[in-house]
C-alpha cells in the first residue's frame, strides 16, 4: 500500500473514532474541564482508549523501519521551553473558550454549522500567526 | 451517562489504532495540528499530498456517518466573539506549543514523552481555566 492510501485509512479512522467517541460534540469537552460542575469523564476514557493502542505501537517501532520505508520519528525530546508552556496555555484557553480542539473541529466540519466553519477560519488565522509568535518567544528567552 | 463512556472508549480505541497506522505505515506522528498546520505556514516540505489525504479521511468519514443519519449536534457556542478568540488561540497555541490533544496528548502520552506530558498538563489546566472563567462572565 502506497502512503497516500495509508494516510486516506488512517485520517477516516482517526475521524471516525472522535465522531463515535462524542469528542465532536462540545458540551463533552466543556463537560470534562468543568471539574467544579457535572463533571464529564468520557475525555478520560477517549485519552485512556487511544494511548493503549499506540502504547503498543511505539514498542514495536524498535528495530524496525515504517511500512512505506524511510525511519520512525527520533526519540522525543525532553527540552521543556516556553513555546511548548506558552502555546500549551494558549491553545487551554481557546479550548475550554469554544471546546474544540484541531481534530475535531476538522471531523466536525460536515455538521458544525456555520460556528464550526467561524471556528475554523480562526483557527487557520492563528496557526498562521505561530511563526513570528515562535520566533518571538525565542528571543525573549534567549 | 454509562453509554457514552463505552461510545468514549470505543472511539479512543479507534483514534489510537489511526494514530498506529500513520505511525508504523508511514513512520510519522499523527497530529491534528501539526499536519494541518504544516500546510497552512508552509513549513511541511514534502509529505503534501500525504497530509491532504489524511485531512480528506478526518473531514469526509464523519460527514458519511452524519450523511448515513447519524444524529449528531456539536453544541458550539454561536457567539463569534468565543469562536474567534477560541479558534485564534487553538491554532496558535498548538503551532506555538508544536502539538494537540492528538500530538502530545495520545501520540506523545503513549512514548512516555516528557514534553507531551507537560504540555497535556498545562493545557487542561488552561482549558479548565477557561471553562471556570467563562462560567463566572456568562
Amino acid at each position: 500500500m502506497n502512503r497516500l492510501v495509508m494516510a486516506l485509512l488512517a485520517g477516516a479512522l482517526f475521524g471516525a473514532g472522535l465522531h463515535i467517541s462524542g469528542m465532536t460534540d462540545t458540551q463533552k469537552v466543556l463537560g470534562f474541564l468543568d471539574i467544579f460542575g457535572e463533571w464529564d469523564p468520557t475525555l478520560m476514557f477517549v485519552m485512556g482508549g487511544a494511548i493503549i493502542p499506540m502504547f503498543v505501537a511505539w514498542r514495536f517501532t524498535r528495530g524496525r523501519t515504517p511500512l512505506v520505508g524511510g525511519s520512525f520519528p527520533a526519540p522525543p525530546s525532553d527540552k521543556i521551553d516556553a513555546k511548548l508552556i506558552v502555546g500549551a496555555i494558549l491553545f487551554g484557553l481557546g479550548w475550554g473558550t469554544v471546546g474544540l480542539c484541531p481534530g475535531p473541529a476538522l471531523a466536525s466540519l460536515s455538521y458544525g454549522g456555520s460556528s464550526g466553519l467561524i471556528f475554523l477560519v480562526a483557527m487557520l488565522a492563528g496557526m498562521v500567526a505561530a511563526p513570528p509568535t515562535r520566533a518571538l518567544l525565542d528571543s525573549a528567552t534567549a | 451517562m454509562p453509554v457514552d463512556w463505552i461510545w468514549g472508549l470505543a472511539g479512543g480505541l479507534m483514534i489510537g489504532c489511526a494514530a498506529a497506522l500513520y505511525l508504523l505505515g508511514n513512520g510519522r506522528i499523527m497530529g491534528a495540528s501539526g499536519i494541518l498546520g504544516g500546510l497552512i505556514d508552509g513549513s511541511a516540505r514534502g509529505f503534501v499530498s500525504e497530509r491532504i489525504a489524511f485531512l480528506i479521511g478526518v473531514i469526509a468519514m464523519p460527514a458519511v456517518l452524519f450523511a448515513l443519519g447519524d444524529t449528531v449536534d456539536t453544541h458550539a457556542t454561536g457567539s463569534v466573539p468565543l469562536l474567534i478568540v477560541g479558534g485564534v488561540l487553538v491554532g496558535l497555541g498548538t503551532r506555538v506549543g508544536n502539538g494537540c490533544t492528538s500530538g502530545h496528548g495520545v501520540c506523545g502520552i503513549s512514548r512516555l514523552s516528557l514534553r507531551g506530558m507537560v504540555a497535556t498538563g498545562f493545557y487542561i489546566g488552561a482549558g479548565v481555566l477557561a471553562v471556570v472563567a467563562l462560567r463566572g462572565v456568562l
